[in-house]
């Protein structure tokens, strides 16, 4: 079974942490981003979702990261229906999913600290609780030395990592990314990576939304790949140098 | 370089940025219409405490329209209706007016007469009334008319019922344009708590996504705004209550004028307008806030 096909077969796993059945999603009355989806990721998985600008990479981490709701189809997430969920529901489950956003969205007036405190905060956890393991995994990230410096005072790969920071601290079932390595060099990139692949080693369900080919292509992990907001079968690789 | 960050010592920052280059503006506003909601209160007050002057002193006198008719003299007549009325229930003090403050009264209207003798001018009783308790005037219309007296009594309940219709008028007119100032200070909360969520749409977003309930949410703008508006109902107060103060102290005890007597005490009355500003803010930016985030 091809790559694609693995990821996007949705077969019927008992452990699944997400489910599309026959989704569709379009914004207003606008063109459908994304038409009849049908996947299911098992939990603990590590998937890439490629696709050029525009097949709906984004529209789909939406979908999971409940900004969005399908226009059409079935969407289940942590085993409930997201369309039956109740605002508290919702709520509890954005709490669950750690998402990089494509543009990163640090809050400017926060330290570094605070950005990456920030989900434990809105969870209610004391600072007392979370203040070492935040400063750990600053370290951990290469912040270090930066934990009260503002946003806009950090390099660009120092903001990505930041904000990978803050996707990961509360240790969420899912960690979403959209293009994170899309403004950092070839090093940086490899090394947000691995960070990912010890997240997800740790039992966290990684989706990663990319145009770095060559970095899927290294990866060898299951890519869901979109063209014009449908899946289709991943498109022949050249050769991985 | 590396910074000196003591994690021991670090304490959460406000998620919402502190300072808003719009909060002056929004606290001039709110502190404007503070100050004029205060200065209605204050205006309401006196013109109640005015009215209450007026229908205190009517209620409590009462005054006896005397004609003398057949041979009595009007002297007679007017000592006849106050024997008649003195010891009466709810009668405190009767006396019958000289024929020169009768003609004091309606000198006004008929000029210097040279012999009063020569003009019928009817002979008035001024009749203290019990205040607790006063006499009515047809208990003082009986006693009268018992002594076959050619008399009328003026109760001043015309008056007393215009006086105290126009207080009605004033006090109404007052919680309209208190209630209607409250409104336009409710609305500019709301539009100041729309610009505040749009210009943090950022810092909503990411709380919203990163599992922040609704109502956390609002709760930082309903406090933020809450605060502001505290701040412009003290500045608003205190500048209502100083130009009281300057009122009362201009017009002594009678206040700015005896239609307005502004009391020492009723400057307290400005007092609760910041808690009331914070309240009014408060709510409206709680209620827009979190029907925007709704929509997120």
């Amino acid at each position: 079974m091809s790559r694609n096909a693995q990821a996007a077969a949705g077969d019927s796993l008992s452990d699944e942490i997400l489910r599309f059945s026959d989704v569709s999603m379009r914004y207003g009355r606008g063109p459908e981003v994304l038409s009849n989806v049908s996947l299911s990721l098992p939990r603990g998985s590590f998937h890439f979702i490629t696709g050029v600008s525009g097949a709906g990479k984004s529209s789909l981490l939406k979908l999971i990261y409940l900004a969005a709701r399908p226009s059409s189809g079935t969407f289940r997430l942590f085993g409930d229906d997201v369309a039956t969920m109740t605002a508290r529901d919702l709520t509890m489950a954005r709490r669950k999913i750690g998402v990089v956003f494509q543009d990163l969205l640090l809050l400017d007036h926060l330290s570094a600290f605070d950005n990456t405190a920030l989900p434990l905060r809105i969870a209610g956890h004391k600072a007392a609780d979370y203040r070492s393991d935040v400063a750990e995994l600053l370290t951990w990230v290469g912040l270090g030395s930066r934990m009260n410096a503002l946003p806009p005072t950090l390099a660009g790969g120092e903001k990505q990592r930041l904000a990978i920071a803050r996707a990961v601290v509360n240790r969420p079932e899912i960690l979403l990314a959209d293009e994170p390595t899309g403004n950092v060099d070839h090093e940086m990139a490899l090394r947000i990576y691995r960070l990912f692949v010890e997240m997800n080693r740790l039992g966290t369900t990684v989706i990663i939304a990319t145009h770095d080919q060559d970095l899927v292509a290294r990866s060898g992990r299951p890519v869901l790949h979109l063209e014009k907001g449908r899946l289709k079968p991943l498109p022949p690789q050249g050769p991985v140098t | 370089m590396s910074e000196a960050f003591d994690t021991a010592r670090w304490r959460p920052a406000a998620f919402l940025p502190e300072k808003d280059a719009r909060d002056p503006a929004l606290i001039f506003v709110i502190a404007v219409l503070c100050f004029l909601a205060c200065l209605t209160a204050l205006g309401a007050l006196a013109g109640d405490r005015g009215a209450r002057g007026w229908t205190g002193q009517l209620v409590g006198e009462a005054t006896v329209v005397v004609r003398a008719r057949g041979g009595e003299t009007p002297d007679a007549a007017a000592a006849r209706a106050a024997e008649a009325l003195a010891g009466l229930p709810g009668v405190t003090e009767v006396r019958a007016l000289e024929k020169e403050k009768a003609y004091d009264l309606i000198r006004p209207w008929i000029g210097d007469v040279a012999d009063l003798d020569d003009l019928p001018v009817p002979r008035l009783v001024a009749v203290t009334l019990d205040r607790k308790a006063p006499a009515t005037a047809a208990l003082l219309d009986q006693a009268l008319k018992r002594q076959k007296l050619d008399a009328v009594v003026d109760d001043h309940s015309i008056w007393i019922k215009d006086i105290r219709r126009a207080a009605g008028v004033v006090r109404s007119t007052a919680i309209a344009i208190f209630m209607l100032i409250a409104a336009a200070a409710a609305a500019i909360v709301a539009f100041a708590t729309r610009a505040g969520l749009a210009a943090r749409r950022d810092v909503v977003e990411v709380l919203h996504l990163t599992g922040a309930e609704d109502s956390q949410i609002a709760s930082l703008f309903e406090l933020r705004f809450a605060r502001i508006a505290a701040v412009s109902g003290a500045i608003g107060a205190a500048s209502a209550g100083a130009l009281g103060g300057v009122l009362r102290m201009m017009g002594g005890g009678e206040g700015l004028t005896p239609a307005l007597p502004i009391a020492w005490i009723d400057l307290l009355a400005v007092l609760p307008c910041p808690v009331l500003a914070a309240l009014v803010a408060a709510i409206a930016a709680r209620l827009t806030a979190r029907r925007l985030i709704k929509d997120l």
